[in-house]
């Protein structure tokens, strides 16, 4: 149990997905400017990671890891020379089925999520998240206990830099600077802020 | 002919740093950020991305008009994702060490949206030979960002420039204390704040 805290504390804070590997950076610059689309969009990432992560790992273990299809009768293949293309395709698929499910069955979500989800696939954050489960050989349990400390790491530095910009409105800012470079500047302040969490552990 | 000469030309050099992909339209971020700590990988990362963009831009506008609009993202994305793993694959081959130290980041040349965001906004639409000038262009300005960042931050940080020492640190016997801050990645997102204020003041005075 300890084990997994660990695991989930680390994701969240010392490896923070925006802010320590600087993941999904495209959208988590774009879309931080109101704190209630942030508060939308790191939702979709927390579903999405937490459904793409475990079910990659599945594949990958039973699949495309070396000697994975020994229960097929193929003990000597390796197809990890396959995983980017597959962890791609899943993801696109996999948000793909969400929007079109939320659609028929949970339209006051798919209204709040939707718009987010066709940018997921191109999202680094959860492919990375991916291929981090695979470099480190996570079992499925620790998969989804990452996957969701990552999802949340990430959900919750979008949403404290959306409220940084909104009281940013009102300062008095160097034009040349104003937009994506004080906020570049910002997020950079923020990096270094999480930097003091390196060292936590249970 | 001049006039479509003029007209490839600004394809090519306007995303340098008018349209800079990195400054001004925030794509690509995520490793111009993160492998910028050295010129080495700076440079390797920039002709990955160059490679994988020409030739995704070129595939692409090739077989447009056979692509069709429902499937266009899962078709781009096959595209790009099959030319990484051959990047990959080379990388691994040629600079075991230097593979290594990118690690997830030539796989996440994938998501890197520069790539995508030039495939669906440009190779859709145009013939193949102004597509591979504009991939090379944006290349280029993802290139300028990224060495430039990796400059400052490899000097300052190490005092070294591609390994080589330009800055004799204390530890050394040198006279330069290095300053620890710009190995470390917050450094970069401030470099590329400062660069985008540069380039907004140099172009209102351009008018």
């Amino acid at each position: 149990m300890e084990h997994y805290i660990n695991l989930f504390v680390q994701a969240v804070f010392i490896d923070n997905m925006a802010l320590s590997f600087f993941m999904g950076m495209c959208t988590f610059l774009a879309v931080s400017k109101k704190v209630s689309t942030s508060f939308g969009l790191g939702i979709a990432v927390i579903v999405v990671m937490m459904l793409a992560v475990p079910l990659n790992q599945l594949i990958y273990a039973n699949v495309l890891a070396p000697g994975a299809l020994a229960w097929a009768g193929y003990p000597e293949l390796d197809l990890s020379y396959l995983q980017l293309i597959t962890f791609i395709g899943v993801i696109a698929a996999l948000v793909q089925i969400l929007e079109m499910f939320l659609d028929k069955y949970i339209p006051s979500l798919y209204q709040s999520l939707g718009i987010f989800l066709p940018l997921l696939t191109v999202n680094c954050a959860i492919f990375a998240g991916v291929i981090f489960m695979a470099n480190r050989d996570y079992t499925l349990a620790e998969s989804t206990v990452f996957a969701a400390g990552s999802g949340l790491g990430w959900a919750m530095a979008i949403v404290m830099l959306a409220g940084l910009r909104e009281r940013m409105k009102f300062h008095a800012i160097p034009a040349g600077l104003q937009g994506v470079g004080i906020t570049f500047i910002t997020t950079g302040l923020m990096a270094l802020g999480f930097m003091s969490f390196s060292g936590i552990s249970f | 002919m001049s006039k479509s000469m003029t007209a490839t030309r600004d394809i090519l050099t306007s995303p340098i740093f008018a349209n800079n992909p990195v400054a001004m339209q925030v794509l690509g971020v995520c490793s111009a950020l993160a492998v910028s700590n050295s010129m080495q990988t700076a440079l390797v990362m920039t002709l990955a991305v160059t490679f994988v963009l020409v030739f995704s831009n070129l595939i692409i506008s090739t077989i447009r008009n056979f692509i069709p609009n429902s499937v266009r993202i899962i078709a781009q994305m096959t595209v790009i994702a099959s030319l990484v793993i051959i990047v990959d694959m080379i990388l691994q081959d040629v600079a075991y060490e230097l593979s290594r130290q990118l690690s997830v980041f030539v796989g996440l040349i994938i998501t890197n949206c520069i790539i995508m965001g030039r495939a669906e906004a440009y190779a859709m639409k145009m013939p193949p030979h102004l597509a591979v000038v504009d991939a090379l262009g944006n290349a280029m300005g993802y290139g300028v960002i990224l060495l430039g960042v990796a400059f400052v931050r490899e000097l300052l940080g190490s005092g070294t420039l591609f390994g080589h020492e330009i800055f004799a640190t204390i530890e050394n016997g040198g006279w330069y204390l290095a300053n620890e801050m710009f190995k470390l990645p917050p450094s970069a997102f401030f470099l590329i704040g400062l660069m985008i204020w540069a380039i907004n003041v140099i172009q209102r005075k351009r008018g």
